[in-house]
């Protein structure tokens, strides 16, 4: 079947059921989204779909139908997304392992909402897990993407 | 005197300690004796100028061994070398470097004796300095007990300054200008002219030279890194994706593996039925191993798929199958031959609790596990005799003597790569993930495998924090706190963690009242006493270790003496305390949260103060009684470390340590039935979720004479702090953790 991940078409031979996540992982060779639970508990795994947030773990590649982002696609290095770079400017990460997933959740709830209340930060960014203990920094972090972003857009 | 005779002379008192120990002259001897692992491995043109600096044309690589589980070890070991090397912290490199002796931790000892840390005493002192050469005898090259910065303070900057003296001795042989004129600059010798010689084109002529025998470290008032906030080396790639951990790594021909081994920790398998596994989409090989059973597959989740068809009969466990049964036990265990430790006793505890007015009570915490996100994985490849694992670990050395052991191979046919670990907490100081993955190697040699647990066997396969319980009795006189008797049973972590390396311990676990026994507070009659319970489940350390558990144990009932003496939680605490940078703290956090203030209407404030790794913290937790439960609205956390290396790093780690001891505490727990952990997954098991997140205040306090770490010791007063809150808010004492057990949040 064919995917299109961060702009690229693939042609990959799996079977219809196997998570999106294990094709991006171990097919394509795309570790930005990880492995935390494997029953969309935890949002290591979150990934874009046509621009809208889904947990690449418990979504079958053969349900997949729209172009799909990974944290190596919303920015790199070089050239870092607003939510990315906030995230470096607050220093958000300890291990890190969850943050791919974090800043996927949060550049998508940004691109809904641009406005973001104190109250939608929270609502949206609870359903991904960090047991590190980032949080504090991550609602920063949120506020201060959403202002570079709407500074942009003005 | 100048800094250098300072080591001197403390290398002198402490006598053969440290020199054992390697701080200046150490260092000078790794140079010369083939103790330096990186000579071992040094390619054309590369320079080994300590065992932590390698300089090559490519230029400088620091050696960080202490491994980087989210701590931000990486980047403190590196700037310990940057500082004196002059190294710019833009082009900082590290490599965590060969598993070796030379590596090894002589403070992370320290923690098990029986000593408190607020013991500035003579045999204290020496019992410590004998921590130092035990860390070294056994080789313990080990990440843990928040002994990173404490271990690696003088010893890395003294490599920094050995490897620059050396590098300014090759520039001046180089240009034949005297090295008391020259400089060092952004990672380069600059001569009195002006010109650079970087520290890549000296290395050739460095690695000819003997280092000097002492040094002289900058003073802090020079420091340019230290004690500033500096962009974690690893930061940038942890938010892009780009930050490789172990279970990210691709090799060509890699293979993929998972294995199901009997949830009953340390139990067999009668029989399994594969037939359906082996015959599923990818399978390669199915493996038994001990306890269980591998499957080798071309993809992660084809294997995960194969493992849920095999059908397994298993052995029934070591220990009572359900947690009711094994808390009967523990609480079985209060008895003089379970007896295992008593070093606290002051006053006449039966004396003063003769009388009428005794105060009773028992605390229960639970089994937690560990449950880093990345769950455990390694890769293992054994090939033409010689194994290769790459993996993320806390026990390197341990790890080598398992991989010969299991192999038959010599160490120097061995070669373990140190990884990035998504969290630990504890978790990366095991091995059997490891065991297990070369386990299917020696049945599938040749191609990379990746072993990676499912989520499910990481929870129902941890080693986790026991569980304990805690018998209490106590008396008030006068308004004031008279009598505390404190009896802790628990099972002994570090003789189940160390009897899985074959190591035991003489005499007592500190462990079993680490929090407990050694605070710092002058009570009349005050006594506590460790109870060693039979292992039950193979237990292991947790984020904080004993003090995780012993710190709601110990203060949770001395704030329920204060409330019966009808006293001021804070002032009595502070009556009470004899350590001044202890006292310090509590002061600190009651203005921090104008203690003594009207908290509002269904408010409460509580306080609470553990003193665990040398750390003092105290902490405030104001919380809301809501018509739908308790609400965790502000935290105030003072904290006293010596000295704060960079304030970015330790602003996050004792928030995280406050959120983790929070969250634990209101949901957290592993049960057990039919010998199984019952919470499977993150659905069962969530700890704090970032809505429920308290405004956390955080001052660093720098009046002690040692610097410590920071990874833990705030973990431990947060439990107390939340449920003597929760107390004040509502007059519900709860003596039991995960808290919701009794209460709901909001």
């Amino acid at each position: 079947m064919r995917l299109k991940v961060n702009a690229k078409t693939h042609e990959v031979d799996v079977e219809d059921d196997m998570p999106l996540l294990w094709v991006l992982r171990d097919e394509l060779g795309i570790t930005g989204p990880k492995y935390g639970c494997g029953i969309a508990m935890c949002g290591a795994c979150t990934v874009h779909v046509d621009g809208v947030a889904v947990r690449s773990c418990s979504l079958r590649v053969g349900d997949v139908s729209g172009e799909i982002t990974t944290i190596e696609g919303l920015g790199s290095p070089g050239a870092m997304h607003a939510v990315q770079a906030a995230w470096v400017e607050h220093q958000v990460a300890q291990c890190g392992y969850c943050q791919s997933g974090q800043i996927m959740a949060a550049a998508w709830l940004l691109s809904v909402n641009a406005e973001p209340t104190d109250e939608d930060v929270d609502r949206a960014m609870s359903a991904n897990l960090c047991r590190c203990g980032t949080y504090p920094r991550i609602r920063t972090a949120v506020m201060t993407a959403a202002a570079k972003l709407r500074e942009r857009k003005s | 005197m100048s800094r250098a005779g300072k080591i001197a002379r403390r290398t002198f008192l402490v006598g053969s300690a440290a020199v054992a120990g390697g701080v200046a002259f150490g260092i000078y001897a790794y140079k010369r004796t083939p103790t330096n692992p990186l000579l071992r491995d040094l390619g054309d043109g590369q320079a080994a100028l300590t065992p932590y600096v390698r300089v090559d044309q490519g230029g400088v690589t620091i050696i960080t061994p202490r491994a980087d589980v989210g701590q931000g070890a990486y980047s403190v070991q590196a700037a310990l070398v940057a500082e004196e090397l002059d190294l710019p912290w833009e082009d900082i490199k590290v490599d965590p470097g060969p598993p070796s002796a030379t590596y090894y931790n002589g403070k992370v000892l320290a923690e098990g004796l029986p000593f408190a840390a607020t013991d500035d005493g003579l045999l204290a002192r020496n019992a410590r300095a004998f921590g130092d050469v035990g860390g070294k005898f056994l080789s313990l090259q080990i990440t843990g007990g928040s002994s990173t910065v404490p271990d690696a303070y003088e010893k890395m900057r003294v490599a920094g300054a050995v490897a620059r003296e050396v590098l300014l001795l090759a520039a001046a042989s180089q240009t034949g200008i005297a090295k008391a004129d020259l400089k060092t600059r952004n990672g380069a010798v600059v001569t009195p002219d002006g010109r650079s010689l970087s520290y890549a084109s000296l290395a050739a002529a460095a690695a000819k030279i003997d280092p000097p025998a002492t040094v002289t470290l900058k003073p802090p008032s020079e420091w340019r890194y230290l004690g500033k906030p500096m962009l974690r080396i690893d930061m940038v790639a942890k938010c892009t994706g780009t930050a490789m951990f172990g279970i990210d790594l691709r090799m060509p021909g890699m293979v993929y593996a998972t294995v199901r081994t009997n949830p009953r920790l340390g139990a067999g398998m009668k029989s399994h039925d594969a037939s359906a596994a082996a015959t599923s989409k990818g399978v390669l090989k199915i493996v038994p191993i001990a306890g269980g059973v591998g499957v080798i597959a071309d993809n992660t989740w084809r294997a995960f798929k194969a493992a849920n068809l095999i059908k397994f009969d298993w052995d029934p466990a070591h220990y009572p199958p359900t947690t009711a049964a094994m808390f009967e036990t523990v609480a079985a265990s209060f008895v003089p031959a379970r007896q295992d430790s008593r070093f606290k006793n002051e006053g006449n505890i039966e004396a003063a609790l003769t009388g009428t007015g005794v105060i009773e009570a028992e605390y229960k915490v639970p089994y937690l596990a560990h449950a880093p996100l990345e769950p455990m994985n390694a890769v293992v490849q054994l090939k033409d005799g010689r194994l290769d694992i790459w993996t993320g670990t806390q026990i390197p050395m341990f790890m080598m003597a398992m991989a010969a052991s299991l192999t038959g191979l010599r160490a120097e046919n061995i070669h373990l790569h140190a990884q990035l670990s998504g969290g630990s907490f504890g978790a990366r100081l095991e091995d059997d993930y490891v065991r297990q993955a070369i386990e299917l190697a020696k049945a599938f040699p040749g191609p990379p495998i990746k072993m990676t647990w499912t989520r499910e066997e990481d929870m129902t396969h941890d080693f986790p924090r026991p569980l304990a319980m805690a018998r209490m009795r106590g008396a008030v006189k006068d308004g004031q706190v008279d009598t505390y008797d404190l009896s802790i049973a628990c099972p002994s972590v570090t003789a189940s963690q160390l009897g899985r390396q074959n190591l035991s311990i003489p005499g007592p676990d500190v462990a079993i009242v680490a929090g407990a026994w050694d605070q710092p507070f002058r009570i009349p009659n005050y006594r506590v006493t460790g109870y060693r319970v039979p292992e039950l489940v193979p237990v292991s350390s947790w984020r904080s270790v004993g003090a995780s558990g012993n710190g709601f144990l110990h203060d949770g009932f001395l704030d329920e003496l204060i409330h019966a003496a009808g006293a001021d939680p804070l002032k009595e605490r502070l009556r009470l305390c004899w350590h001044e940078p202890s006292r310090k703290v509590l002061e600190a956090v009651g203005e921090m949260s104008s203690w003594g203030s009207d908290p509002g209407k269904d408010r409460g404030r509580g306080i609470a103060f553990t003193i665990s790794f040398g750390v003092p913290v105290a902490e405030v937790v104001e919380v809301t009684n809501t018509p739908h439960g308790i609400r965790i609205d502000k935290v105030f956390v003072a904290v006293e470390v010596g000295q704060v290396l960079d304030p970015e790093n330790f602003d996050n780690q004792v928030r995280g340590g406050v959120i983790w001891g929070l969250g634990h505490a209101m949901n957290a727990e592993l049960t057990h039935a039919d010998g199984v952990a019952q919470q499977t997954n993150y659905h069962a098991f969530e700890a704090m979720r970032l809505y429920q997140v308290p405004l956390i205040e955080v001052r660093a306090l720098t009046n002690a004479k040692e610097i410590r770490g920071i990874g833990e010791p705030t973990v431990p007063p947060a439990a107390p702090a939340l449920a003597n809150a929760i107390f004040a808010a509502t007059g519900k004492r709860i003596r039991e953790l995960p808290l919701n057990k009794h209460i709901d949040f909001v």
